[in-house]
């Protein structure tokens, strides 16, 4: 059975055409898809995102665990509120899922926000209690420290089920107590206007504070009504702007709420192509278990540098790391880059890409409405760069490889 | 639920045919497809003096979403295309019946055209669609 948002009704009554992702019923438009695009690049747009997966990591050495559990390093997130994105791989460097992870910090209690009796009926429908907890419970935990540090990670929906089993078990090691918080919605709020529209939403004394909040940086204030939301000054489309967790009991007001404000209600088509525009991965298209971080443009999300609690061992033993050493050193034999067609066309996931020294593929490819042309990523012998060509239904026509971002701030960098 | 124009006939896979003077054939996509393909951004069409066939793929569009082929509906030579649609293929979600038309065949064998669903028949195949 399809699952829905707390905000599906919503959607609906905008009108939206709905489809099936990653086994949730989502917006895919609300009438136009190129004009929710331009809205967040000119303006404001949102998108529901509650069908994405937080979990809450809670123990004495969670900070130990991430070092092993992630491909980055969340040493790196050295103040409360700091986010990092990296990689989660598999003993064969594979990517099992990439993911955001908060760094947080807390007096006491389950964290932000409280844990309320009685999961809703869609938090039910999300979870599935055999899963929702995992791992055992440290009894430093439960010690009355002043303050303890927890973590927040969001994963991809999609990935929820075999993510949700991974980080169990590697939890189990570390005492690391894994929850689910499917009683949470999630409001992804972007574009050059997006920040002032919701500051405005937010309780007098907490907006100065989050005016202040830096890039990549979470707090929590309270919006309207004084609903508690946890901001993050994250996002996936290139603009500035917030991602904001909610209890799923206050979702439809703040959506009403950022609706009236101003803000343009945008679906995942437009959330596809912003992205893409700016450079960023979808995983399952452009990277899975079978690609490495370098094989997909996300080295830079690995850090092979030592970390600071193992210093003297010469570098942390995330898992993965042996592999993408051994690729290393052998030679990575494909990777990622960026490419438009200078035709006219679409490029589109799986057309065939033609070069001097091998073929490859497009993995993500879409008709840019800032760039009114196509861009893609697409995976190819390493060092192919010049003299590419994609077969769109038989007829080869030339690519040009490009530094991506194609589009930051709205203008375009190709 | 969009007005159908009643001096259209219809294929299933939603392209329209409009018989002109002289036995010409214009064609093009239902209002229904367009809203089924989202936003337009590019349109491949064939090329005056072509030789399409009915029921044969002989056009391609291009939304966002994905990329569809076009099925002649009737036989012939194409004696028109809409070049227009080259830079604002967005016609087509705006004027589906009109300005957004795809091409123009000049019918070898008209009988072709009795095969085709009438604007009612039409109308109740999409609601079908819709569940």
């Amino acid at each position: 059975m399809t699952k829905q948002t707390v905000l599906n009704a919503t959607h609906r009554a905008a009108g939206a055409k709905m489809v099936d992702f990653g086994g949730w019923d989502m917006p895919l438009h609300y009438g136009s898809q190129i004009e929710e695009h331009h809205a967040v690049r000119r303006d404001a747009g949102m998108f529901d995102v509650s069908h994405m997966t937080v979990v809450d990591l809670h123990g004495a050495r969670c900070r130990e665990f991430l070092g092993h559990l992630l491909a980055n390093d969340i040493g790196k997130s050295k103040k409360p509120g700091k986010a990092i994105y990296s990689c989660m791989l598999n003993e064969r460097g594979g990517v099992i899922d990439d993911l955001i992870t908060y760094y947080l910090e807390e007096d006491a209690g389950q964290g932000w926000p409280a844990r309320e009796a009685g999961a809703s009926a869609t938090a039910e429908a999300k979870a599935s209690p055999d899963i929702r907890r995992t791992g055992r419970v440290e009894s430093a935990h439960d010690s009355a420290d002043s303050k303890r540090e927890w973590f927040r990670v969001v994963v991809n929906a999609a990935t929820r089920d075999k993510d949700l089993a991974w980080i169990g078990k590697q939890a189990a090691a570390y005492g690391v107590e894994v929850t689910e918080r499917p009683e949470l919605a999630m409001i992804a709020v972007q574009g050059p206007n997006a920040r002032a529209k919701v500051l405005g939403l937010l309780h007098a004394d907490d907006r100065g504070r989050v005016d202040k909040l830096g890039k990549f940086v979470a707090t929590e204030a309270r919006g309207p009504n004084d609903m508690p939301l946890f901001i993050a000054r994250t996002g996936y489309t290139g603009e500035d702007g917030f991602e904001i967790i909610v209890p799923e009991q206050h979702a439809v007001a703040l959506w009403d709420a950022l609706a009236a404000a101003g803000v343009r209600p945008a679906g995942l088509g437009a959330r596809d192509t912003l992205r893409l525009e700016a450079g960023m991965n979808l995983y399952g298209q452009d990277m899975d278990e079978d690609i490495t971080p370098w094989e997909a443009g996300l080295g830079w999300t690995v850090a092979l540098e030592s970390a600071v609690h193992d210093r003297e061992l010469g570098g942390r033993d995330f898992i993965g790391r042996a592999a993408l050493e051994k690729q290393s050193a052998a030679g990575v034999p494909r990777e990622l880059v960026g490419v438009v067609l200078e035709d006219k066309g679409v490029l589109r996931h799986g057309q065939r890409v033609v070069t001097p020294s091998g073929d490859g593929e497009i993995l993500s490819g879409i008709f840019s409405p800032t760039l009114g042309k196509a861009i893609g990523f697409a995976r190819v012998p390493t060092g192919a760069r010049e003299g590419l060509r994609v077969d769109i239904r038989g007829r080869e026509l030339p690519l040009r490889v490009v530094k991506y971002p194609f589009v930051r701030d709205g203008k375009s960098c190709i | 639920m969009s007005d159908i124009p009643g001096d259209l006939k219809f294929q299933k896979s939603h392209e329209w045919a409009r018989v002109e003077d002289a036995g010409q054939v214009r064609v093009g996509i239902s209002d229904h497809a367009q809203e089924l393909l989202g936003d337009l951004v590019y349109v491949e069409l064939p090329k005056v003096g072509d030789k399409v066939e009915a029921g044969a793929s002989c056009a391609v569009v291009e939304s966002v979403k994905a990329a569809s082929d076009i099925y002649a509906p009737v036989s012939g030579e194409v004696v028109a295309v809409n070049g227009a649609l080259a830079d604002k293929p967005e016609t087509i979600n705006e004027d589906a019946y009109g300005d957004g038309w795809l091409f123009v065949v000049k019918a070898g064998n008209p009988d072709e055209l009795d095969a085709l669903l009438g604007p009612d028949d039409y109308a109740e195949l999409i609601e079908n669609d819709e569940h």
